[in-house]
């Protein structure tokens, strides 16, 4: 295993220390390990707050800052946060008009972030949760943990973000949560593994010319493995099943998000989109707006997913409104 | 009966084989899940280990509580609020209590279970810890009611979490990260159910001579 890192043991921490050193203009980090933004609480402003594992980075941390998130609570690698975490989160963002939980659904994530809203709600502040399920490898049953949260969460932070920055209360910022999880459909494909460090190897063998589709962000293995194949059949293979899933149809404008899981060059992430285009354009289904770039990742793995999401006024407003966190900036 | 020392050598036993088997129940987890049941697991058990010896009063109870509590608190994942659920739970049914017959250890055990079914919402057969668990809460159960030494009982309550344990193999998991796999989980030893084997088998060393 080659990682920059100092021990396995205390990556976490130290990379939480650089982010307060390198962000002391939009963020803090306080106790149990959690980023908040540096202007919270705000009186009066609904706090939205997310978390999860680690190794996803710039996904949630990246994401505290003016018009996004609150605060976030980083767990260690691919490990739910603890619900300490999650509750000092929610107090510290508490500004008197309750605090909304983004979670991705993942049995940890789930059962933490349940702890923690129980115990937040004892102390009397007002939690609502709303649980990102996107990913469209995984079949939504009742032999499941059901579908992953995987990058329409990113979208879901943004937008929501915004609402809550624009003085929406804790029931709309809830409904719009609930909103663009309802119109966001995911698919991701890994073309090598990734090394958790605790674990010191790689998390599955992928041959030289294999790729996985339908990998999770946490080297869970996807659908199927098969040989390499170009980024016009590979874009094809994810963006199919997203788009017959909800199904996004003729005359629909999309966010078209096409993300990099840690490993994967931008030069290769815009050869996927100008594809994502083609198909779309085919499909007579409009790109609106766009996101090209690794904003949720899988540490150093290979691949990239797509997210699509359906647009329309209200959420295209939000997206549009300025933003500024370490990872992603815009209006602002 | 057991005692508070017997709760004490089982937590501290438990503690030393999810270190032994740190590894193991890693590889387990990288087959089917993501590759870190045994580092969460191991986590937790060293922060709860120093808090044993910080426990002023022989309380049953309280001890399982707090080691409860620690493990929510540290280990994060799903295994985080399962453990930690089962030892909160089976320490609220032990409150106050400085030993335990077998009937009233069976009574905390199968609280202990109770809290993983409530907050896992997991069904026999999904390939999950209860597939070690549930066994062996009915054997002790059982063992209980037919009044045999607690240390038979543990050994029974012990090869019941193991032929659970070994059960899951062929399963298809239904919950938990390995459900993404599908028919693709089958095949392979549940890493949940791993960990819940060493904890009978490691109740079941630290009472032999009860």
């Amino acid at each position: 295993m080659k990682k920059l890192i100092n021990t396995p043991e205390t990556e976490v921490v130290e990379e939480l220390a650089g982010i307060a050193a390198a962000h002391a203009d939009l963020v803090r980090v306080i106790e149990p390990n959690v980023i908040v933004r540096k202007d919270a609480p705000q009186k009066g402003k609904v706090g939205v707050i997310s978390g999860g594992g680690s190794g996803h980075e710039p996904m949630h941390g990246g994401f505290v800052g003016m018009g996004m998130l609150d605060a976030a609570c980083p767990g260690a690698v691919f490990t739910s946060p603890v619900p300490d975490q999650m509750l000092a989160a929610t107090k510290a963002v508490d500004g008197g008009a309750g605090v909304l939980h983004i979670v991705k659904n993942y049995t940890g994530d789930i059962m933490n972030f349940e702890l923690a809203a129980e115990l937040a709600r004892a102390e009397g502040i007002e939690v609502t949760s709303v649980v990102i399920a996107d990913d469209v490898a995984v079949k939504d049953s009742l032999y499941t943990a059901g579908r992953r949260g995987v990058g329409g969460t990113v979208l879901a932070e943004k937008i929501v973000g915004a609402a809550a920055e624009a003085g929406a209360d804790l029931a709309t910022v809830t409904a719009l949560c609930q909103k663009v999880q309802d119109n966001v459909r995911s698919m991701g494909m890994a073309l090598t593994s990734c090394t958790v460090p605790a674990a010191g190897k790689p998390t599955f063998e992928l041959g030289d010319d294999e790729m996985e589709i339908g990998i999770g962000i946490h080297g869970e293995p996807g659908r199927t493995r098969m040989k390499i194949a170009t980024a016009a059949e590979i874009t094809a293979m994810l963006a199919t099943p997203v788009l017959d899933d909800l199904p996004f149809q003729a005359g629909d404008k999309v966010l078209a998000f096409v993300n990099g899981m840690g490993g994967t060059p931008l030069i290769e992430l815009y050869v996927v989109f100008n594809e994502l285009k083609k198909i779309l354009d085919a499909r007579g289904i409009t790109i609106a707006r766009n996101l090209v770039g690794s904003y949720i990742t899988s540490l150093e793995m290979a691949g990239c997913s797509i997210t699509l999401l359906r647009l329309d006024d209200e959420l295209t407003k939000y997206w549009d409104a300025p933003v500024h966190t370490p990872g992603l900036r815009w209006g602002a | 009966m057991i005692s508070y020392d017997d709760v004490l050598a089982w937590i501290r036993g438990f503690a030393a084989a999810v270190a032994e088997n740190k590894a193991y129940l890693t590889e387990l987890d990288s087959a089917i899940g993501d590759a870190d049941h045994g580092i969460n697991m191991d986590r937790g058990f060293q922060a709860v280990t120093p808090k044993l010896d910080a426990l002023a009063a022989r309380d049953i109870g309280a001890c399982l509580k707090t080691v409860g509590t620690t493990l929510v608190s540290t280990v994060g994942g799903a295994s985080g609020p399962l453990y930690g659920m089962f030892f909160i739970q089976a320490g609220a049914a032990s409150a106050g209590h400085e030993s335990l017959t077998l009937a009233e250890f069976a009574t905390a055990f199968e609280a202990g279970v109770g809290g993983v079914l409530r907050i896992g919402k997991a069904q026999p057969g999904d390939k999950t810890m209860l597939e070690a668990l549930l066994p062996a809460r009915d054997a002790l159960r059982t063992a209980a009611t037919d009044g045999v030494a607690v240390a038979t009982a543990l050994e029974r309550a012990a090869a019941a979490a193991e032929a659970g344990m070994l059960a899951t193999v062929p399963l298809v998991a239904r919950k938990g990260r390995a459900s993404y796999l599908g028919e693709r989980s089958a095949g392979h030893q549940d890493p949940g159910a791993t960990s819940s084997f060493l904890l009978l088998r490691t109740a079941a060393e630290a009472m032999a001579g009860s």
